[in-house]
């Protein structure tokens, strides 16, 4: 048995792999996935176990909890003097790190697109300095007098720098001139995923970094004999306040900890596509055997006739899935090394360049892409295996004979109700009840897009008739008899061509829901801009939302036409009952300028109004409505706010407002500029909001525009509206990486139409012959097949885009108490049935040609 | 509809291949509803050829399907090797098929990603057998295709296709071989060599064997002639020579 279906499985190798390529596409997602995550990682590992190398004791600032942007606060230099006496140090070494922006040739920002322009003070001239430096020197020295900077081969490469050119650096001040003295990588790498990394001397770096007489690391080797943890303890009790000692091992640990938090939320999210791929996949497999063992009646019988068992013929369907999904799966593996280069290519595109080096190509990517692949295919074989066995011997004897229905078909439309409504159920029930866990609520959701899915499928059966009847009005009248034909065949079989369109359908739910999402997103974010910005400019890091150094800020002020309201911010702790300490909870803190504030920004006073803002004392707050509802705050309230070093104020309630949940500007808890500096080490801005003497015009824009771009390459300048755009602009980057992704899933579907549309060409040989003995010419051969894909495409986006449309509006309605807006892309969901037209056209060119290229005579006899 | 033992015909199961009692079969429902069977009661004696005549729409195929457990009489029972066929579940009916009833199609029926040999052994490896290499080669001599064992039937003209599938027919040595129109798809040369096979495996192997044709000169091979209409068993008559087949079926014609 194993036998016949082996060879039945060699005998029909086209079939065989076009249905293998529906599995293959969504293996190699998820091994590409997992092989670029992997190397990702130890890309990683490697440069920080490198790093440490030669470090056996790290000392840095120490952060009372970890914040976003947030570095760790300086420590005095003194400790080093200190540190070097102590007994079984061998040697120490002084670092700084922090942020400098490069700029190129013609003095603008160098982009990173959101990886980090990296800053760091060596200690070249220290004789220990080799012992723990994991630099490598391409070019030139290292960097040692002031006005000296060393940069990475990657940088420079790619904006044609040579050791003894000028490059500008911005750091806290204006951005000022550096001589290139040398070129130096990490170990073997080029380049650290896309970032800009600048070396300057210790005392450069003070000066630059304005953190003279201060360091952020020491790093220190042992005396041979002494272990890390021996001098941990003897060092420790030196330590000043916010500052920890750990081994090298342990901060290389850290260090890709850190990482792996990142490239996991990557390797979930490619996941997630590759799992779509795989369940639009499924669909395929569906179909395709659904429809081969249809075509295989006879054969089925025949088995039976000679004593076949129904267990064999289960068994003989179940094998060649088997096979088809592990054959496919095992090429899927392999074919994700490839795909793991073409998703660096994508990330790298959409600006997150990661870094690589060394594939790795894990058990655990073979293991879980093996099975997965294989499991999905043998699932979708389960039910057109099923209905094999129904196959009675008799039909080996009777022309055309249709194995009869289950038992339970007569179930079915009922089934397929109680399916679609337990599918709603489980995802608004996943979307509105609040007592569950995150995790399961997401889990329920799934689980109901998968049920929706597959209900929708067997629902749209039902459809197709009168969706074809509509769409194929066209096919009839451009095509003609051909048209008209086509539209009956799509008709035909409506199971059939409800699955095929199914498939297409996922692709086309998903992204149309992605699309009306991120439209809701971008209406809303400009709603709450409006309802919050009364300033004429503000003032943005390219991106938008990394805060800046607040050095631009006193060059704007000397300008006299112009009134300036930085706006800072930082993560930060609130502390509610603060005998205990317990309660502490998270809060964006800003800092405001109490005189300038009311006029860049407009507060919806709940409490208090723009007196209270602009007479803001030292211990005030502004809150915003929800946090002070939340933790029972009230005017004239204290709480305690706790800064990432530790250190704490005590905040009285000044005032609370209302801000657009959705996209508030200011943090939840807003002090003035001076508290929030005295809290927070290196404070940074959001935004430098601007009013100008007559509101924002052209002239001012360009004169402030080029202001910036002089001193400040980097930071950009926004209108109002290029502020919105700004994160429009964001949000529709990260859309078309959907998009990108998703396509992924529509060309699995597009197989899926093309081995449907083959296997009705194979099946209506007689048929088709019969036609062109009549006097249909092959191009009308062509057009009809053309013309049933284009029906089939459209029964799926007919179905596909409304139902993405409904969930988004069912999300929306969950977020609508967030200020989350509906709003549908039209030109995008034209865009979108246009795809599903060219899919269409794209899946018959094949099958197409097949029927074209019959030869009459022998498609007659073909039985 | 309800049947006591005493109703069944008494035979014994060691001389009676199959045996059919009062059996009928309606297709369809209501107005629609055709008697495809009315009451047929036959039994064929262990290493008989009997040979079912009767023209198109006669119920000769039926009779053949219901013989050989493919369907379901309305009425009636249908006994094979001494076990009453229609009161058999599907598992039950493929264990039986398995060591008693071997088939011949009209269009053959071979698998065609298998080779002669393999579609020759298939019934065995169906059922879990083991291949008895001396059978299987004595089949393949008898059928003459020794040489082409390994050929697929797709490189087997019609007149060998049919040939691999009477020795798969006989491989499992069935209680009973049934063949639907064996020669219906062949030239008549060819049918001719069929059906001198077919003779030969009766009287070589005792092979009880039940053919339905509407060709004088094959059932003229049989060693007795059913003759069939409406869906009733009108002659049976012992071997007779394809003049006299044909003017019964003339006669049969005109009543």
């Amino acid at each position: 048995m194993l036998r016949v279906a082996l060879r039945g499985l060699l005998g029909r190798k086209l079939r065989a792999v076009l249905t293998a390529l529906a599995v293959i596409l969504g293996v190699a997602m998820i091994s590409g996935t997992f092989v670029l995550t992997d190397t990702i990682n130890k890309a990683f590992d490697s440069l920080f176990t490198d790093s440490y190398a030669g470090t056996d004791v790290v000392i840095t600032g120490a952060q009372a909890f970890e914040t976003d942007f947030g570095q760790p606060p300086p420590f005095e230099e003194s400790l080093f003097e200190e540190v070097q006496e102590v007994d079984g140090v061998d040697a120490a070494v002084r670092g700084i790190t922090d942020f400098a922006q490069l700029t190129d040739k013609d003095g603008g920002p160098i982009t990173t697109g959101g990886a980090p322009t990296l800053g760091f003070g060596l200690d070249a001239e220290n004789p220990a300095f080799e012992r723990f430096n994991p630099l490598v020197l391409v070019d030139g020295e290292w960097p040692v007098g002031a006005s000296e900077v060393a940069i990475d081969p990657g940088t420079a490469n790619d904006e044609g720098y040579v050791v003894g050119d000028t490059i500008g650096v911005r750091a806290r001040g204006p951005v000022e001139d550096f001589e290139i003295v040398g070129i130096a990588k990490f170990g073997s790498v080029d380049s650290i995923g896309g970032a800009t990394v600048a070396y300057f001397s210790i005392e450069e770096a003070q000066v630059l970094f304005e953190k003279d007489g201060r360091l952020d690391g020491i790093q220190i080797a042992a005396e041979a004999g002494t272990s890390a943890s021996e001098l941990i303890s003897r060092i420790e009790p030196i330590l000043p306040e916010q500052t920890e000692a750990v081994t090298g091992e342990e901060q290389a640990q850290e260090d890709s900890s850190d990482v792996e938090e990142f490239t996991s939320f990557i390797q979930y999210f490619l996941l997630a596509f590759g799992g779509i791929a795989l369940f639009v996949g499924a669909f395929v497999i569906f179909n395709t055997l659904s429809i081969t063992v249809a075509q295989r009646t006879r054969e089925f019988a025949t088995l039976r006739t000679l004593g076949g068992s129904r267990q064999q013929v289960l068994g003989s369907v179940i094998v060649e899935a088997f096979v088809i999904g592990f054959l496919a799966s095992v090429v899927g593996l392999f074919l994700g090394l490839l795909l793991a280069l073409g998703l660096n290519a994508v990330f790298v595109e959409f600006g997150i360049d990661l870094p690589t080096s060394g594939t790795v190509f894990a058990t655990r990517t073979i293991v879980v892409s093996l099975i997965v692949g294989t499991l999905v295919t043998v699932l979708a074989g389960i039910v057109p295996a099923l209905r094999a066995t129904r196959v009675a011997p008799i039909a080996a004897v009777r022309e055309g004979a249709t194995p009869p229905a289950g038992r339970f078909a007569k179930f079915a439309p009922l089934f397929t109700v109680l399916m679609v409504a337990a599918a709603l159920a489980l995802v608004l029930v996943g979307m509105f009840s609040n007592a569950l866990g995150t995790g399961l609520a997401l889990g329920l959701i799934g689980l109901g897009v998968v049920l929706l899915f597959v209900g929708v499928a067997l629902v749209s059966a039902r459809l197709v008739g009168p969706i074809a009847a509509v769409v194929g009005t066209v096919s009839v009248r451009i095509g003609g008899t051909p048209g008209r034909l086509a539209r009956d065949n799509a008709t035909r079989n409506p199971g059939r061509t409800a699955s095929t369109a199914a498939a297409l359908m996922i692709g086309l739910t998903l992204v149309t829901f992605v699309a009306v999402i991120a439209e809701g997103l971008t209406s809303s974010v400009r709603d709450a801009i409006d309802e919050q910005l009364s300033a004429d400019y503000a003032i943005v890091s390219e991106d938008g939302f990394t805060p800046f150094e607040p050095g631009v800020d006193s060059t704007l002020a000397s300008e006299e036409t112009l009134t300036v309201s930085p706006v800072r911010g930082e993560n930060a702790r609130a502390l509610i009952d603060s005998s205990t300490g317990q309660g502490a909870v998270d809060a964006q803190l800003t800092g405001i300028d109490p005189a300038t504030i009311t006029s860049a920004y407009a507060f919806a006073w709940d409490e208090g109004s723009d007196a209270t803002a602009a007479s803001l004392g030292e211990t005030d707050a502004v809150v915003e409505r929800n946090f002070a509802e939340d933790n029972g705050l009230r005017v004239g309230g204290t709480f305690q706010i706790q800064g990432p070093s530790g250190d704490q104020v005590e905040l009285t309630v000044a005032g609370i407002y209302d801000a657009p949940e959705f996209w508030g500007m200011l943090g939840e808890v807003s002090v003035p500029i001076d508290t929030f500096d005295g809290l927070i080490d290196g404070p940074r801005n959001l935004y430098t909001l601007l009013l100008a003497e007559g509101g924002a015009s052209e002239a001012t824009t360009m004169e402030l525009a080029q202001l910036l771009a002089v001193d400040f390459p980097g930071i950009e300048i926004d209108t109002q509206s290029d502020f919105k755009d700004r994160f429009e602009q964001n949000v529709s980057q990260f859309l078309n990486l959907l998009f990108v992704l998703l396509a992924l899933s529509v060309i699995v579907s597009l197989f899926g139409m093309v081995n449907t549309l083959i296997l009705s060409v194979f099946e209506r040989t007689r048929e088709l012959g019969m036609l062109r003995a009549v006097g249909m010419t092959r191009r009308q051969a062509r057009r009809m097949i053309r013309h049933e894909s284009v029906i089939t495409a459209l029964i799926g986006a007919a179905i596909g885009i409304p139902l993405g449309v409904g969930l988004a509006a069912i999300i929306t309605v969950r977020l609508s108490d967030q200020g989350f807006a509906f709003s549908v892309p039209w030109d995008k969901i034209v865009i979108f049935a246009i795809v599903a037209v060219i899919a269409g056209i794209l899946a018959a060119v094949f099958p197409a040609r097949r029927a074209a290229r019959l030869n009459v005579l022998r498609a007659l006899q073909y039985e | 509809m309800t049947q006591t033992l005493a109703d069944r015909p008494s035979f014994d199961a060691d001389t009676t291949a199959v045996a059919a009692h009062e059996v009928a079969r309606r297709f369809g429902e209501g107005d629609t509803a055709v008697d495809a069977l009315q009451g047929v009661e036959l039994s064929v004696p262990i290493g008989q050829f009997t040979a079912v005549m009767g023209p198109s729409g006669s119920g000769k195929s039926t009779l053949m399907h219901i013989l050989a457990g493919l369907d379901r009489p309305t009425t009636g029972t249908v006994t094979i090797a001494g076990h009453e066929v229609t009161a058999l579940g599907d598992r039950q009916l493929t264990l039986l098929r398995r060591e008693h009833v071997g088939f011949i199609f009209q269009f053959f029926n071979l698998l065609p990603m298998l080779t002669a040999e393999e579609n020759l052994t298939l019934p065995l490896r169906l059922a879990g057998d083991k291949v008895d290499d001396d059978w299987t080669q004595e089949l393949l001599e008898k059928v003459g295709l020794t040489d082409r064992r390994k050929h697929r039937p797709s490189e087997l003209s019609g007149g060998q296709q049919q040939r691999v599938a009477i020795a798969r027919a006989l491989v499992n040595r069935p209680t009973i071989l049934f063949a639907d129109e064996p020669t219906g798809n062949l030239d008549s040369r060819t049918g001719e060599d069929i059906l001198r096979l077919l003779r030969d495996s009766v009287d070589t192997y005792k092979q009880t064997t039940l053919m339905v044709t509407h060709e004088p000169r094959a059932a003229a091979m049989a060693d007795r002639i059913l003759f069939l209409a409406d869906g009733r068993i009108v002659r049976d008559v012992g071997r007779s020579s394809a003049t006299d087949v044909l003017a019964v079926m003339e006669e049969l014609a005109r009543t």
